[in-house]
């Protein structure tokens, strides 16, 4: 595996030979060369080259380069959505493999392609799908919420979010050459180990995560002093809306735990390509130090995912109870009482471990405990309901389905934080089907209302609410039929990732009914999609021209939809929670403001390269090419030398220009008010 | 950029490196026993060396330090004197480092040998590469006074400078203590 050579000929002999992937990567490869040799046919008979540059020029000027955080959120949204759709194929995968591999059939995937998907599954789900929508909705409305105009260091987003899709586009390449962990998605060792996974997938996937996860923690320091730094004049802390606070919490989070993450993940590539005994089963290594470290990482990242889907659901049962939050205080303390016992539960992952009554009973403890403040919260988002003018718009919906799942999961949780249950059910299906009601039911549902509830305000348009709903019912619907199936599997004894079972188990049924499940999962996901297709063609006719669509209660909605590149036009001053609708309420005449010139940072590709040379690093060492390896790194430093050098970062908008911009918006307001 | 922000986000990413360091002193607490029959930490360090080492990477945080009082005084000559000096004991550091890797090595006494010495080299290896990455920024950073002389950003970027090589000064007194010390014993 020294050269590139080698890289090519690795592939060829690698799999079994009825292996579907064997199958996979060259239909891929074939696809890629046909789709780009017709673009390139196309476009040169029917001479459209210049409008080809023309998109191109548009994308990498208006987009590509972006520092704004609005664009680089609407970048990580895509990105994760792409990832999305592609751990769904991987669940699908796994749905059709489980319901048809019992007795003499061995089903659609050979076994070694199956660890693979499963593995796949989680891993883009957990790092792609779940953390870039978060990271993109943080993007889209932190800065709009705390009235600034911008995050502390916009250049470093960027670098962050090229990171991340880095981090994408690496693990996606296994399709192409190389292949997939067979690992599961947190690689334990010694299966890890070069002895037991001798190919390249287990470095695909440290690499991977080891460049997206330097992105989130650089994006989790950078948000982190945006909020403590950046709020607008009169903004305390208990001021800040709930979802900057869960945000908060989630960012204190990330920046204690990636650190663990980035140091295990290297022991663990030390261990593979330097031949170090971390965690190896002899010469003196330990695995259970790794699983010990994974999840000191894993289980704050839970709650990473988790926070900023509170948050989101307490601006939306606000805004469509129309009145402010139930327990603003209570909800601060909960949000605080979640991280701090956070970093006390990572244990629960592995009762089984051996570590003894005391140190399980410890853990179990504090795991049941965990569920008091998140109780908290559920009864906070209730009282906010109660005897509230309730809308039930699309966001709504995405609430009322998550308490309802989350909290039966939440009870699957502490039922399972007692160790002696936990015995029975360990990596049971069981326990898959718990953690999917709290990341699908949980942190899904929240990301799918914060992004139907803040679209206008980055779009300037709302989303179809009728397509919405169907969409809602789908995944709702789609969510009960494959799980709770998964339930009572697991309490029949059906362990977890199975390619396989005797048919004498009577279980086949069960897998029937979930494979159904996930089908019409995907029914909605075809709804979201021609939600998304309408509405962008409806665009007109949805617009949102007061920039207040939901009778809002925060800053952002004080802002014209989509929201300028610099946000506010003039900085305002908070004095209140909910500092929007109390103006709203209001008689005060509003007063004509001053435009003053306001100074934003230039667009840049240089994230875009450095993230470059990230990858060449990490692709260089998967294949051991140490050469590439090399350049990349001197690229990298020569890159953050370049950067360093340059002090000419801003551009002006004219005070005249944001003048312009601001009446437009003015008229509209008042044109939209009338209608 | 506002001096605050840069401030307080260094100040979060030393945090962060904190936990970094956390992690691999919890991993070399594990596995410090862990020899598999090679040579324990009692047989393998020498501590006068490591006392040298020691005493030069103190004395090139103190040489930052003066760096960083001379900058105050916007007197180029002196800064840019204290920070070659830092440069060169951080250089003599990094050698001593990798000549005892070297040694170690060459005894047969790899990171291969045991879990015991992965998480070794592993901890260590780690300071020396923030060490290496250090010496980088002091060269940029050098040229760049030399260059632009006292403008907000050099400054800022010193003093920022200043933080790290300290944060690296208190790490290596963790590793003396519960590498070289403890090991001895």
């Amino acid at each position: 595996m020294n050269t590139a050579i080698n890289l090519i000929a690795h592939v060829g002999h690698h799999h079994e030979p009825f292996d579907i992937t064997a199958i996979i990567m060259p239909v891929m490869l074939v696809a890629t060369v046909v789709v780009g040799i017709i673009a390139i046919i196309l476009l040169t008979i029917f001479k459209r080259w210049g409008w080809a540059i023309g998109i191109g020029k548009y994308i990498w000027g208006n987009w590509l380069t972006s520092l704004d955080p609005k664009k680089i959120g609407v970048m990580y949204i895509i990105v994760a959505v792409l990832m999305l759709l592609r751990g769904v194929s991987d669940a699908v995968m796994i749905r059709a493999q489980q319901a048809l591999s019992t007795g003499d059939s061995s089903g659609v995937l050979s076994p070694d392609t199956f660890q693979q998907v499963f593995s796949a599954h989680g891993t883009i789900m957990i790092f792609f799908a779940a953390m870039g929508l978060m990271f993109g909705l943080i993007n889209l409305v932190v800065p709009l919420l705390i009235g600034a105009r911008d995050v502390a260091f916009p250049f470093l987003n960027s670098v962050s979010f090229w990171l991340f899709a880095a981090g994408a586009v690496m693990f996606n390449i296994p399709l192409l050459v190389g292949d997939f962990p067979a690992t599961g998605w947190l690689a334990y060792p010694p299966l890890s180990g070069i002895e037991y996974s001798p190919g390249v997938g287990v470095d695909f996937w440290i690499w991977t995560l080891q460049i997206a996860g330097v992105g989130s923690l650089l994006s989790g320091i950078n948000f982190l002093v945006t909020i403590f730094k950046m709020r607008a004049p009169g903004m305390t802390m208990m001021k800040m809306p709930v979802f900057v606070w869960s945000v908060l919490g989630a960012l204190v989070l990330i920046a204690f735990a990636f650190p663990i993450l980035t140091a295990t993940l290297a022991m663990l590539s030390l261990d593979r390509t330097m031949g170090m005994h971390f965690f190896t089963s002899d010469f003196g290594g330990n695995p259970m130090m790794y699983i010990n470290l994974i999840w000191a990482w894993g289980h704050p990242e839970v709650y990473i995912l988790i926070l900023p889907a509170f948050g989101v659901f307490s601006e939306v049962v606000a805004t469509f109870s129309r009145k402010r939050l139930f327990g603003y205080t209570s909800m601060v303390w909960a949000i605080w009482g979640i991280v701090f016992l956070s970093f006390l539960v990572w244990l629960h992952h592995f009762f089984t471990m051996g570590a003894g009554a005391d140190v399980n009973a410890f853990f179990g403890i504090m795991t049941a405990v965990i569920a008091v403040p998140t109780g908290v919260k559920v009864f906070n988002w209730l009282f906010t309901m109660f005897r509230g003018r309730i809308t039930l718009s699309t966001p709504m919906m995405w609430f009322l389905g998550f308490v309802a799942t989350f909290t039966v999961g939440g009870m699957a949780g502490v039922l399972m934080s007692v160790p002696a249950i936990d015995f029975q059910v360990h990596n049971s299906l069981f326990l898959v089907a718990h953690f999917h009601t709290m990341i699908i039911g949980g942190v899904l549902f929240g990301l799918f209302a914060g992004l139907t509830y803040w679209f206008p305000k980055i779009f300037g348009f709302r989303l179809n609410e009728r397509l919405g709903k169907y969409a809602f019912w789908c995944w709702i619907v789609g969510f009960l039929t494959a799980f709770i199936p998964l339930y009572i599997l697991g309490f029949m004894g059906a362990t977890r990732r199975l390619d396989h079972y005797d048919a004498s188990m009577g279980w086949q049924g069960l897998f029937i009914v979930a494979g159904v499940g996930v089908a019409i999962i995907c029914l909605g996901i075809f709804f979201q999609l021609l939600q998304l297709g309408y509405s962008i063609w409806k665009r007109r006719e949805n617009a949102d021209l007061t920039g207040d669509p939901w009778n809002g209660r925060t800053l952002e909605w004080s802002v014209s939809s989509p929201a300028p590149e610099y946000n506010f036009a003039v900085i305002p001053t908070v004095h209140a929670r909910d500092q929007f609708w109390v103006s709203k309420q209001s008689s005060a005449k509003p007063v004509k403001p001053r435009y003053t010139d306001i100074s934003v940072p230039k667009n840049t590709p240089m994230g875009m390269f450095i993230a470059a040379a990230a990858f060449v690093i990490g692709f260089a060492i998967i294949w051991h090419v140490w050469i590439a390896a090399l350049v990349g790194l001197i690229a990298l430093i020569v890159l953050i030398i370049i950067r360093s050098l340059d002090e000419d970062t801003e551009k002006i908008i004219t005070a005249a220009e944001v003048e312009r911009i601001e009446t437009a918006f003015l008229a509209r307001k008042k044109q939209g008010q009338l209608a | 950029m506002s001096d605050s922000k840069v401030t307080f986000g260094f100040w979060v990413y030393l945090m962060t490196d904190c936990v970094l360091f956390a992690s691999l002193f919890a991993t070399y607490a594990v596995l410090h026993g862990n020899t598999f029959g090679g040579p324990p930490a009692s047989e393998l360090f020498s501590l006068p060396f490591v006392l040298i080492e020691t005493l030069l990477l103190l004395t090139s945080s103190f040489t930052a330090g003066l760096a960083l009082l001379a900058a105050r005084r916007a007197n180029k000559a002196q800064v840019i004197t204290w920070l070659t000096i830092t440069f060169l004991l951080g250089v003599a550091f990094l050698g001593m480092e990798l000549n005892e890797f070297a040694s170690l090595v060459h005894e047969g006494n790899s990171w291969q040998r045991s879990g015991f010495l992965s998480a070794f080299f592993t901890l260590v290896g780690t300071h020396g590469l923030h060490i290496s990455v250090g010496l980088l920024w002091l060269m940029v950073l050098v040229a760049q006074i030399i260059r632009r002389g006292f403008t907000k950003s050099t400054v800022q970027r010193l003093a920022m400078f200043g933080l790290f090589w300290h944060f690296l000064d208190i790490v290596w007194i963790f590793i003396f203590t519960f590498v070289y010390l403890m090991g001895a014993i």
